[in-house]
């Protein structure tokens, strides 16, 4: 099923050994990432690149990356994937919700390929989605958020209102208040996953009307550095470990780690033994990983968050236990009833006690 | 109400800072009768290179100076496709942002990351103290007050120095100065140039000091704000500095209103320096926009 | 020294030379960058400019450049009359964006029923006149308020790029969408998408409007009082006056026309190889149509020519990063040498260069 690419045809292969290009041997399995951002983004394209280095240092010689950065969603990402496809790659993984229906699209003219879309729901004998259960880590964020708070306001920097970040708003407030009856959520929207500017601003925004813990589902380093500056504020790493801003003001983090994913992946593939499969992996599997929690945060509370991830780990414990009653007062889940993975994926509610609205 | 208004207002002067400092060199340009919409390309230009100048000499003013002096040479391509090869405005500054958005992207691929630079804070002891005022005006950095200056120091080139009267008549009728025996050209270079110099500073008090940090894509569209704020300020440099507060305190304003949980349409609150900048341009009428505003000059004809 | 002198005609040879010339230079630009960056500067150029149009994949790569180079021409079109008569509407992006709302507004107001005679006509109808409403806003407060047009229709671009983000999250969000932000796919509701007419070959309506359009301006231009109107306008406003055009009047029509043509290739956008209402929809194709209508002179077949040119660059571009790893920003660089060369060799077809000797007067 190898295709040509367009670099082994005649000349073209000359100038890429001219160039010391690797040349591209018949038996190499291709591997090819389509990224919504710039690879050095610091978050979310970021990672998926360095998992997808981990995954090509894993395998050596017996694979070859390709990748795209800056796909626009929409009808470029159907191209680019295109591109990459006939070119070649034996596998894609495609990396931003946007490119969903693109990537059916694609997968159903080239049914040889195999297709790895994250965050989508749509799948397809050649096209798998993965996803990470970040809701688990969030629970351990609100426990520490609501234990290290003094001043009972906690801020939190939503990126754009779709499902994945209202179930982390929905995590870390339940287990905040859980521990800390009086906090209080500040949320504010920025609309875009990365604008260190607006960011930047955002963060001040709350640190100014008195928010010591600052959570962020934006990718930049940017609140990190206005709490720095601030002082008596906390943060957490996004995507990141963002450890370098430890152990004030970051104090723990959510890490994406799909490295072991693609291994297996692309492993399977190799061995011809790959199947559409739907993941949505949390912190056992070690897709969501938690950072060091660090000094700054007293023994007992660590402790305590610490415990909570490991019982998230082994599934004695799920974020979503029951009561819960949705924002308005009406029941979402009755005592000790845990909520469904089809309730999870188009959560589009706030639980009650979040403060505002979904924009809409 | 967890709102602080003088926290806010303290805010909002250093999240205006950069689109005041663009605008301000964007208004001398148009002043001398040339449109230059390559603002955001140079502005970006200006934070990748202050960002790594600042960086390799480990101290931030070098940075600065670095990131004027890379605007203005971003400008200098503008400047001598326009006065030189007589092309378009309009197209040519599209160009020029087109081209600045990449090459900063090219410069800055292997220098991400955030900025441990210190810019001090001014810290006057007696008026820095003074209760209210003193947090909002006397605490920020210099470059806060570089900008409140240039701003000043332009309104006084503009109006009371003998080369700004030549700039504003240039501007408004280029033939006509020409024929008085002015050196049209060599004027609207010299303005091109402080227009790039004041993006790049611009661009770099992004990646210095508001954010700060280097990504790709950092100034997300400040550059397009600056332009909007000369034309709301009908090119008046007093003026740009309500507009830049104006601009600025939407989006700082819009961020403090969503943290306080009210329900306000945001994407309505984003349009409204826009409308009222159009609503602006109406009610001061044509007559103040200077007179040969985007037109090529050739001294022959 | 070098002195310029105006060309009492633009010069024949150099209105064919020119570009030519400024493409030769751009490459040798361009491949000083590519070399720059380590990259083989001959095999980036043949990869960019010609892999896409006769390369081993260009059967998958040309309908590609035609969905990328239609809505670029069409709305460079548009622009070009107003270019030449002095009118300039920078705006076009946010018409564009408009034309886009309004029609994907109108064809999922009735979503789901199934009566393509009557739906796909009125939302085509309604992108069109999207942008010619916002189009009018400059051209009406220019006429009654004498502003400036090039300042307020930017400004509408903004607002228009505000207005459909809020779309995407709000009003147009995909109800079974799963909360993610996003129109329904208008490619899956017959009664109004717009697919290639022969699959695969990248022709859709928008890409025939397109080509009408072209034939349609240089008809206009060559045989028509208007076109007459046009670049009598943009020549000498005061002889123009003078032969009884209604300056007013020039305005509106050729603000009208550019805002209905942008407006069609956003309907058209949408419909076709988008479908959705993105927070993403904006592509810059109204700023890229700009620099089009300018790289093909205002002349209808220089933008024909010069649309393909950029959508190649674009194709071309993408490949190259794909298959030599160069970094999608330097051909953001490549495209903004190319617009600067392009630009300034134009000064050969109107000015002739004349070395001035030393002491003596001309």
């Amino acid at each position: 099923m190898k295709r040509r690419t367009l670099l082994a045809t005649g000349a073209g292969a000359a100038m890429a050994a001219a160039l010391g290009l690797p040349a591209r041997a018949q038996d190499k399995t291709k591997v090819g990432f389509i990224y919504v951002g710039p690879i050095n983004d610091g978050g979310w394209t970021q990672h998926h690149h360095h998992s997808a280095l981990e995954m090509v240092e894993h395998f050596g010689d017996a694979v070859e990356l390709v990748y795209q950065e800056s796909v626009p969603e929409g009808p470029d990402a159907e191209r680019a994937i295109t591109q990459m496809a006939r070119g070649g790659a034996d596998i894609i993984f495609t990396t931003s919700f946007g490119f969903m229906d693109p990537t059916v699209n694609v997968a159903a003219n080239f049914p040889d390929v195999k297709f790895e879309h994250a965050t989508g729901y749509k799948q397809a004998d050649n096209v798998s989605v993965y996803s990470a259960r970040f809701y688990e880590g969030r629970a351990i964020q609100g426990t520490l958020a609501g234990r290290m708070t003094k001043t009972n306001k906690i801020g939190y920097i939503a990126s754009v209102p779709i499902p994945e970040v209202i179930r982390g708003i929905n995590s870390a407030y339940l287990h905040a208040k859980k521990v800390n009856p009086d906090v209080e959520f500040k949320i504010i929207w920025i609309f875009e996953w990365l604008n260190p500017a607006k960011e930047a601003d955002a963060a001040k925004a709350l640190i100014e009307q008195g928010c010591d813990v600052v959570l962020q589902h934006t990718d930049s380093t940017a609140p990190h550095q206005a709490a720095k500056e601030a002082g008596n504020v906390y943060t957490f790493g996004q995507a990141a470990d963002m450890a370098e801003y430890g152990p004030m003001p970051r104090i723990s983090s959510i890490i994406d780690n799909w490295a072991p994913y693609y291994i297996e992946r692309v492993q399977a593939v190799i061995d011809g033994t790959w199947t559409s499969v739907n993941t949505w992996d949390g912190i056992a599997p070690g897709m969501v990983g938690i950072g060091e929690i660090s000094d700054a945060v007293p023994a007992d509370v660590k402790a305590e968050a610490e415990a909570l991830r490991d019982a998230i780990a082994a599934g004695e414990y799920h974020p979503f236990t029951g009561p819960i009653n949705k924002q308005d007062g009406t029941p979402w889940l009755a005592e000790g009833e845990i909520a469904n993975d089809g309730d999870l994926a188009g959560m589009f509610f706030f639980v009650e006690g979040v403060e505002g609205d979904i924009p809409s | 109400m967890d709102i602080n208004p003088i926290l806010l207002l303290a805010a909002l002067m250093v999240a205006s800072t950069p689109i005041l400092l663009a605008a301000i060199g964007e208004l001398v340009v148009e002043r001398a009768g040339v449109l230059n919409l390559g603002v955001e390309g140079m502005m970006i230009t200006g934070a990748v290179c202050g960002y790594i100048v600042g960086h390799g000499t480990e101290n931030p003013y070098f940075g600065f100076v670095g990131a004027a002096f890379a605007g203005a040479a971003l400008s200098f391509v503008f400047a001598a496709l326009t006065q030189f090869l007589l092309t378009n405005q309009v197209a040519t500054g599209l160009g020029l942002t087109m081209f600045g958005l990449g090459l900063a992207s090219l410069i800055g691929q292997g220098a991400t990351g955030s900025s441990d630079l210190i810019v001090g804070k001014l810290n006057l002891p007696i008026i820095s103290d003074i209760p209210v005022i003193g947090r909002i005006l006397f605490q920020h950095d210099p470059i806060v007050y570089v900008s409140l200056l240039l701003v000043a120091g332009t309104w006084w080139f503009l109006s009371k120095s003998r080369a700004g009267l030549i700039l504003r008549a240039v501007g408004e009728n280029h033939d006509a100065a020409h024929a008085l025996g002015y050196n049209v050209r060599l004027m609207r270079v010299l303005a091109i140039l402080f227009g790039g110099a004041c993006a790049g500073l611009a661009g770099s008090y992004i990646s210095l000091v508001r954010v700060p940090q280097w990504i790709d894509g950092i100034t997300s569209g400040a550059g397009w704000i600056a332009l909007a704020i000369v034309v709301f300020a009908s090119w008046n440099p007093w003026r740009l500095i309500a507009g830049a507060y104006l601009f600025g305190g939407v989006t700082v304003l819009q961020l403090n209103l969503q943290a306080e949980g009210l329900k306000i349409p945001t994407e309505y609150l984003s349009m409204a320096p826009y409308l009222a900048t159009i609503l602006v341009l109406v009610v001061i009428r044509a007559g103040r926009a200077p007179g040969s505003l985007g037109k090529s000059f050739h001294p022959s004809s | 020294m070098f002195k310029l002198e105006k060309r009492p005609q633009p010069s024949k040879v150099w209105t064919f030379g020119a570009p030519i010339l400024a493409v030769v230079l751009t490459i040798i630009l361009g491949m000083g960058l590519f070399a720059i960056l380590g990259k083989d500067p001959i095999l980036a150029t043949k990869v960019i400019f010609w892999d896409p149009l006769f390369g081993e994949f260009a059967d998958l790569d040309r309908p590609d450049v035609i969905k990328k180079a239609a809505p670029l021409i069409l709305i460079a079109i548009g622009l070009s009359f107003g270019f030449r008569a002095g009118i300039w509407n920078i705006g076009a992006e946010g018409q564009y964006i408009i034309g886009a709302i309004t029609g994907a507004a109108l064809a999922l107001s009735f979503y789901p029923m199934e009566a393509r005679w009557l739906i796909f006509p009125l939302t085509i109808l309604f992108g069109a006149l999207g942008g010619l409403v916002w189009a009018m806003i400059p051209a009406l407060l220019r006429v009654y308020f004498k502003t400036n047009e090039i300042l307020v229709s930017l400004m509408l671009v903004y607002v228009a790029e505000v207005l459909i983000k809020a779309m995407a999250i709000g009003a147009l969000r995909d109800p079974d969408g799963f909360g993610m932000p996003g129109s329904r796919d208008l490619r899956r509701f017959a009664s109004a998408a717009n697919p290639d007419l022969i699959t695969g070959s990248g022709i859709h309506l928008g890409v025939v409007a397109a080509l009408l359009s072209v034939v349609a301006a240089y008809i206009a231009l060559t045989r028509h009082q208007f076109g007459f109107d046009v670049r009598l306008a943009g020549q000498s406003p005061r002889a123009a006056a003078f032969s009884g055009v209604n300056p007013s009047r020039l305005i509106l029509v050729c603000m009208a026309i550019s805002g209905a043509l942008a407006g069609l290739a956003g309907v058209f956008e949408v419909t076709g190889p988008s479908g959705k209402i993105l927070g993403s929809f904006p592509t810059y194709y109204g700023f890229t149509a700009i620099i089009v209508a300018f790289l093909g002179r205002l002349h209808p077949v220089g933008i024909l020519l010069a649309g393909i040119l950029l959508a190649l660059t674009y194709i071309g571009g993408n490949l190259a990063e794909q298959s030599l790893g160069l970094p999608a920003a330097a051909i953001k660089c490549f495209q903004g040498l190319l617009l600067f060369s392009l630009l300034g060799v134009d000064l050969l077809t109107n000015y002739r260069i004349k070395l001035r000797s030393k002491g003596k007067a001309q």
